[in-house]
């Protein structure tokens, strides 16, 4: 159905249009002498101020791997996360953990672990998928590096990002 | 030949053009940054230098740089010409323009002609050249749409801005712009009739025609320097970037410094005709005549007034730009042709009225 | 300032050939432009500076700028491989030879010719020449100036009423 838009009928003063644009003109005057007075919310002024105070608790950032309060990798390389990653970031390379290994219940760790930055898309399905709550997307944002190889982060560096949590999951441990 | 006569001269083009004009033209675009994002809530260049006051030199360092990209499909003598006729026009125009009253006995002018407004529109009048080139010879489709709307814009306006500054004329009796910016600053400027011969009814009636005038001028001015609300030949939304679309580096570069050079000279001739040019309000260190000399101090104030308030015409400008959308092409025609040419053949009979019946 | 008037008699004659030898129109309209900016400098040079500036004024600046209008919308590549007959050629030649030969007979019994004249600013106050040209115009030619406006309201009348008129 044709929508008809009523124009209204403007009046001779109107169709000067100088009311008009005088109006705007104060409007953009107004907003000027605000800014100049710093009276605005204006843009964060990044490399000085930053986001770190100002991000939300939901934030999805660079994924890192955690490990539990036994300083036991989660990980158990059931590589879930491999497979569910849209852009194909996640490397995994698993290995046994020997049976005289304290977690030798576990069967299985990664050897390799590689999420290529380059590539992620801090979607966040990875943590979804996860079913041993070992990876999180933390709150580091500006992931840089001067080459390829650079922006692919091993084992080591997720880590380090990741640190310790504590809670859930607790299924390997002995029961008490 | 006069040696002295020809040592001034350079001294006074090289003095103008290249230690005022064109670092204004880079500090203007600075300003439109600033300005522009003040109005819209923004901060603007502020890295380069305290408050980005470093940034047209970045600017120019980055265009310098940049590869200088000719594509295979141009005309290329064509190609190479625009840039420098856009920018050349532009910088002639401000040969007429008194940018001050004297210094150390020297008129503060470049030629002191007796026709200087019609010498500033008809050098403007040859800047559309410039547009109308980059667009044939750029062989693309927007940037010819862009040569052919500036082409159409530019003739429709000139007729607009010529009859605009008739009545000024007549009253002045003059078209020396040094003569014209004596008279004001003795007897008034055109818009601030408040001292002199103008405190007279007659003064007060002739008010009107030049506010009519005036805003007709400034409309044109926008439109001949191809500027919001007026810029179709280069609109974003429609063109691209309308003629200079094929352009990189230095020649874009060009493009864009020789507009801003056209809204500074356009700015001065404003500055002159309207608002008494060099003079302080008034009448203030005003000099006893044309011929008169004034001391150097005085000389350096008129200097600084003119590009004082050529400064504040440019804000007008970009506060103007940031303010208003662009118009549709039909009803920019529409105005120029149906509205300010006959009221601007009007203003020249009311005036003339004016100065024969109202003693 | 001879070498002047050499350097701008010099443009306006290589723009005026340029406009003849030029195939593509684009470079023969600026050509023509160049030609009115030399011939805009010579009459400066003479102390007319309202003639010259309305030189550039009216024809580089408002005229060719239509002509170029027009052009730009041509399809040129068709002209741009044409080539000249003979007979337009030697028509041409014979023309301009002609017209050679007219001028320089009548410049030849033009007695003032060699007469150096006075300077139009060296004249007792005298006032600028837009002065002297608009009280002529309003005073000695006012009839001449009257028709011409009519002639152009007619011509103005014709061209609205041309291109309003309704196809059928």
């Amino acid at each position: 159905m044709a929508i008809v838009v009523k124009r209204p009928k403007l009046k001779w003063w109107e169709q000067l249009y100088l009311p008009g644009i005088l109006k705007g003109l104060g409007i953009t005057l107004r907003h000027f002498f605000a800014t100049l007075r710093g009276k605005t919310k204006v843009t964060m002024q990044y490399p000085e101020e930053k986001w770190n105070d100002h991000l939300p608790e939901h934030y999805r950032g660079a994924p890192a791997l955690v490990t539990d309060e036994q300083d036991r990798e989660r990980c158990v390389a059931c590589q879930l996360c491999e497979f569910i990653c849209p852009p194909r970031a996640i490397t995994i390379k698993p290995e046994e953990i020997p049976s005289e290994d304290k977690w030798a219940k576990v069967e299985k760790r990664p050897r390799e672990f590689d999420i290529d930055m380059i590539r992620c898309i801090y979607c966040g399905l990875c943590e979804e998928v996860c079913p041993e709550q070992a990876i999180f997307l933390r709150k580091d944002y500006s992931i840089t590096g001067t080459s390829r190889a650079e922006m692919v982060h091993h084992k080591k560096k997720l880590y380090e990002i990741g640190g310790q949590r504590v809670g859930l999951v607790n299924k390997w441990n002995e029961l008490k | 030949m006069d040696w002295t006569f020809l040592a001034l001269s350079v001294v006074k083009i090289i003095g103008l053009v290249f230690l005022v004009i064109l670092p204004m033209v880079a500090y203007s675009v600075w300003a439109e940054r600033r300005v522009s994002a003040a109005i819209q809530d923004r901060v603007g260049p502020n890295r380069v230098g305290i408050a980005g006051l470093l940034q047209p030199m970045a600017d120019g360092l980055k265009f310098i740089l940049k590869e200088d990209f000719t594509p295979d499909h141009v005309r290329k003598t064509y190609y190479w010409m625009a840039p420098a006729l856009t920018m050349i026009p532009a910088l002639l125009t401000c040969a007429v323009l008194p940018f001050g009253s004297r210094l150390f006995g020297e008129k503060m002018v470049i030629a002191d002609l007796d026709v200087g407004p019609l010498f500033v529109f008809a050098i403007a009048s040859l800047s559309v050249y410039g547009i109308v080139l980059a667009g044939w010879a750029s062989n693309s489709k927007y940037p010819f749409f862009g040569g052919v709307r500036s082409t159409s814009q530019m003739i429709s306006y000139e007729i607009a801005l010529g009859l605009s500054i008739v009545p000024l004329l007549m009253i002045f009796g003059t078209l020396n712009l040094g003569e014209i910016v004596q008279y004001q600053a003795e007897n008034g400027w055109a818009l601030l009739p408040l001292w002199g011969e103008s405190l007279s009814l007659k003064g007060f009636l002739l008010f009107i025609p030049i506010f009519i005038s005036f805003i007709i001028f400034m409309t044109s001015i926008f439109a001949e320097t191809n500027r919001l609300p007026f810029d179709l030949p280069e609109c974003e939304t429609e063109l691209v970037a309308g003629y200079h679309t094929e352009y990189s580096s230095m020649k874009f570069a060009l493009f864009f410094l020789g507009e801003y050079a056209a809204m500074i000279i356009g700015s001065g001739l404003a500055v002159t005709l309207f608002f008494g040019g060099w003079s302080l309000p008034f009448g203030w260190l005003a000099p006893e005549s044309i011929e008169a000399d004034v001391p150097w101090w005085q000389g350096l104030i008129h200097i600084g007034v003119f590009f004082g308030k050529v400064i504040a015409i440019i804000l007008f400008f970009i506060w103007i730009r940031w303010s208003l959308p662009r118009f549709r092409y039909d009803q920019l025609m529409r105005l120029g042709w149906i509205f300010f040419f006959e009221i601007a053949v009007i203003n020249v009979i009311l005036t003339a009225v004016i100065l024969i019946w109202v003693k | 300032m001879t070498f002047l008037f050499y350097i701008f008699a010099a443009l306006a004659l290589i723009g005026g050939i340029g406009v003849v030898v030029n195939k593509n129109p684009v470079s023969s309209a600026f050509a023509m432009i160049l030609s009115f900016l030399g011939l805009a400098a010579l009459f400066i040079q003479l102390d007319a500076y309202l003639v010259g500036i309305l030189q550039i004024l009216v024809y580089a600046g408002a005229i060719m700028v239509l002509f170029l209008f027009i052009i730009m919308l041509l399809d040129i590549e068709d002209e741009e491989g044409r080539r000249f007959g003979f007979f337009s050629t030697a028509g041409a030649i014979v023309v301009a030879g002609g017209l050679l030969l007219v001028l320089s007979g009548v410049l030849k019994r033009f007695e003032d010719g060699d007469k150096v004249l006075k300077p139009l600013k060296a004249m007792a106050d005298a006032p600028s020449d837009v002065r002297q040209v608009g009280e002529l115009l309003f005073t000695t030619y006012w009839f001449p100036v009257q028709i011409i406006g009519i002639l152009l309201l007619v011509s103005t009348i014709g061209v609205v009423v041309l291109s309003k008129r309704e196809l059928r």
